[in-house]
């Protein structure tokens, strides 16, 4: 007879996802491993196997003697239903095994409108919600990933949080767990150790009180715990694992190619950009070792396709070395050699012309706001030139798409901002029209806004977003003015960006609501399909929540933030001056052009920010 | 152009057609065997295979057509470099240096096994023997343009033989016509639910064994 799961695999949607067995995965016997980490992505399985982060973290973890990382994924809605039909409850591709019997349970968080996966994955899996309703050492749940740079809306979920990059720290963690289960320690030593580990931080050692008017009082540590849990950083990417035998899946993904980190950090400051604040300081990688990197990927992978990624490809100051070594590898190999993110400067295009793989499709800009007003406010350091001079080249290059990204309901936005982006895109369909190659061919300029969050980390942390009604009003006001018929203008929803707001900036009193939201259906939020605000819409209200207080509130100056206690390397003192620089539309070079003193350089010991 | 024989099991029944042939693609690169690729705007690594397999059906007679960039590896060599470049349940039996042309591909030996939780019964296979001896057997079937249109699969059933096998299990053996008319062995257990819905299975799946030309000889 067919076992359960081959009678469920027939009736769901691209099955293939569930059953692991791809190739370079890792299988360890169970006899001969101590620690078994379940390692979940809170999303489905096309867009965690895309996720670099975790592909790094599964090879450090595995590397280890005695431990076995195996994967899990977000079901998607049919399996989900089936699971539940049958009682079947969440388990990890590799071994199959269910996920509650595994000793250590780990999250990778990258965005808050995943928060909803994540208690729901650990219903799934048959794992009580909240953290003090787990009593063992056993199933220890914890998480790490951008989110965890303001965990508090989560805290009463997870054990603890491994804040920033985690070669080092899951090691050091995984290590103290394989110690603590030899010597039957409790959750409570066990807990009480693991925060002594650098980056490592334990949500239930500190108390959080508020005032009255619902602002935080105090953030008390209890029981000696550290006043700041300073972020982990790896100081020599060159020496650092890097997953050269990565598991290449058997059905396709988001991003179904290699994937190569060129360097981590950025230098260029805009200023409602969380990675470009929490991921410094820079640190560059060799251009050789990036080579070697690269080479051995592709022939462990038989991927056809690599791309070069970071914050900003263009920033890489062994760019041209590495792609002059890529290009003739890549060519011989008939391998697609893709670099993103690149920037407007006449290398990168020089270098566009060169990847003859680049299809003649494809051009981005994201100048996020439509006057220069307003790109100096958000110290966006792209020009009306150069966009439009870029524009010139690509058109008469044979180019005739653009798309143009812009957020609304940024610091200090005017209507004549929003209409500065209308007149941005009528002067490239001008330029359109003078530099065209093939003219008989129509332009397509596709503008798409998105509704502006304030996130933790950044110089905006502490403003206001809009109202929903004021972000259509201003969509609205916008597609009044695009009269020509080669402009496709969408505009996201404003209730995601909303949610993602009360999240991003949120405190521990949240987490009734995000139980409340589960319970009642809440899950896979970053899908059309899925995402349905009334859930949220009612859980919100059922625990008397006000979403105003974080969204359109704006936070005072010298209010107590809830990620207080966590510290990326950028200095408060340092976002503040630029948020007062923002209000006075004064730019901020980037940091090559002259250190702004953020502070994150204080992070590095052995090496010196490369930036 | 050379041809090869695979079979596909286990986990990796789960694969698509789609899939199955990036893997592929994949495999002959991680091999160190460069494909040809063909020609035109977006060029691709030329692999192809005969007939698509859907998704948990497993097969011991799957065959691809390929052709190699400028590479002299033996038969058997390629066979054997595949096999450590591809993923479990996917293997290959054996490389030819050409294949019949696929046109002459007519006959798939397949069976389908339906499962009753609560015990099949000899009445349950005299019911289904009955039902592939009447003269004409009509399920419905999608075409490719989205219409439904009903077929008779009687015509395309060249013989079947149905037997319990345990204490659970009804199984179809049958050779049916697999190219220009297609059957899908599948379709034998929509015939079933259709026209003895009291004899449904709890579940069915089904395995190709073998392929074979119109003379009934196997195909390669």
């Amino acid at each position: 007879m067919t076992e359960l799961i081959n009678r469920i695999l027939p009736t769901v949607q691209k099955p293939a996802r569930y059953t692991g067995g791809e190739y370079n995965e890792i299988r360890k016997n169970p006899d001969e491993v101590r620690v078994r980490v379940a390692f979940c992505f809170p999303d489905t399985y096309e867009i965690g196997m895309s996720n670099v982060g975790m592909r790094i973290l599964y090879g450090v973890m595995n590397e280890m003697d005695g431990v076995w990382c195996e994967r899990v994924f977000a079901p998607w809605g049919d399996m989900e239903e089936a699971m539940r039909a049958n009682g079947l409850p969440l388990w990890a591709l590799e071994s199959q095994d269910p996920v509650k019997d595994f000793d250590m349970v780990a999250f990778t968080i990258g965005y808050e409108m995943a928060y909803s996966n994540v208690l729901n994955m650990m219903r799934l899996a048959g794992i009580p919600l909240h953290a003090r309703d787990r009593h063992d050492l056993k199933g220890i749940v914890f998480a790490g990933g951008v989110c965890t740079f303001n965990p508090e809306p989560l805290a009463d979920f997870f054990d603890f949080f491994s804040l920033g990059e985690g070669e080092e720290s899951t090691v050091e963690i995984v290590a103290l767990y394989d110690h603590a289960k030899a010597e039957g320690w409790s959750k409570e030593q066990y807990l009480k150790e693991v925060s002594r580990i650098p980056g490592v931080y334990v949500p239930s050692f500190y108390e959080h009180q508020y005032n009255e008017d619902g602002t935080l009082a105090s953030i008390v540590p209890l029981d000696g715990a550290p006043g700041k849990i300073t972020k982990r950083i790896v100081e020599n990417l060159d020496n650092a694992y890097w997953p050269t035998k990565m598991i290449v899946p058997s059905t396709e993904i988001v991003h179904d190619r290699a994937n190569l980190e060129v360097f981590r950090g950025c230098i260029r400051g805009c200023r409602f950009c969380q990675a470009g604040f929490s991921c410094r300081p820079v640190r560059k990688k060799s251009p050789e070792v990036l080579y070697r990197n690269a080479v051995e990927m592709l022939e462990n992978s038989g991927n056809n396709e690599i791309t070069l990624s970071s914050l900003s490809t263009s920033d890489y100051r062994g760019l041209k070395e590495l792609t002059d070594q890529m290009i003739p590898y890549c060519s011989e190999h008939r391998i697609n050699l893709s670099v993103p993110s690149l920037r407007a400067d006449n290398f990168s295009r020089e270098l566009m012309e060169k990847l003859q793989t680049v299809r003649k499709s494809g051009l981005t800009f994201a100048p996020e706001a439509g006057t220069q007003r307003l790109r100096d406010v958000i110290n966006k350091n792209l020009t009306e030139d150069e966009i439009l001079t870029t524009c010139a080249n690509a058109f008469a290059g044979g180019w005739n798409n653009v798309k143009l990204y812009f957020m609304l309901g940024l610091p200090t936005e005017t209507d004549e901002d929003v209409l500065g982006i209308a007149d941005l895109v009528y002067k490239v369909i001008k330029t359109w029209k003078e530099h065209a190659a093939n003219k008989k061919r129509a332009v397509r300029i596709h503008v798409a806004t998105a509704y502006f969050v304030p996130k933790p980390h950044t110089p905006f942390q502490w403003e206001k977003q809009i109202t929903p009604d004021e972000y259509l009003r201003r969509c609205r006001l916008l597609k009044g003015h695009f009269y020509s018929k080669c402009i496709e203008y969408n505009y996201h929803a404003p209730d995601l960006s909303r949610l993602e707001a009360i999240f991003a900036r949120g405190d521990r009193r949240l987490a009734p609501v995000l139980e409340e939201a589960t319970m009642n259906g809440a899950r896979l939020d970053g899908w059309d399909e899925y995402f349905n605000y009334s859930i949220w819409f009612d859980a919100i209200n059922k625990c008397g929540i006000d979403p105003d207080f974080y969204t359109t509130r704006g936070y005072g100056e010298d209010e107590i933030l809830p990620w207080d206690t966590i510290d990326v390397g950028v200095s408060k003192r340092f976002l503040l001056r630029e948020r007062h620089r923002a209000q006075e539309g004064v730019v901020t070079p980037d940091c090559r052009h002259g250190c702004a003193g953020c502070g994150a350089n204080c992070l590095l010991k052995e090496v010196a920010c490369d930036a | 152009m050379p041809r090869l024989l695979f079979e596909k099991k286990g986990n990796a029944v789960w694969i698509s057609h789609l899939d199955l042939m990036r893997l592929f693609q994949r495999a002959f690169k991680r091999a160190g065997l460069p494909l040809t690729h063909t020609q035109g705007y977006n060029p691709r690594p030329s692999v192809s295979i005969a007939l698509p397999l859907s998704v948990g059906i497993d097969s011991s007679c799957e065959i691809l057509d390929f052709d190699l960039d400028g590479e002299n590896a033996a038969n058997g060599e390629i066979r054997e470099r595949l096999n450590q470049a591809l993923v479990d349940g996917v293997r290959v039996l054996e490389v030819y240096n050409e294949g019949q042309k696929i046109k002459f591909l007519a006959l798939l030996d397949c069976v389908v096994s339906l499962e009753y939780d609560d015990g099949a019964s000899d009445e349950t296979v005299s019911a289904i023997q009955g039902l592939f001896g009447r003269e004409e057997v009509l399920v419905e079937k999608k075409t490719k343009s989205g219409e439904i249109q009903n077929q008779n699969i009687i015509s395309m059933i060249r013989r079947i033989m149905v037997s319990r096998k345990g204490q659970n299990t009804v199984e179809l053996r049958a050779l049916i016509c697999c190219q220009n008319p297609t059957l899908n062995p599948m379709q034998m257990v929509a015939a079933i639910e259709k026209y003895l819905p009291d004899r449904k299975p709890d579940f069915a799946k089904c395995s190709r064994l073998e392929i074979y030309d119109n003379n009934e000889t196997i195909f390669r």
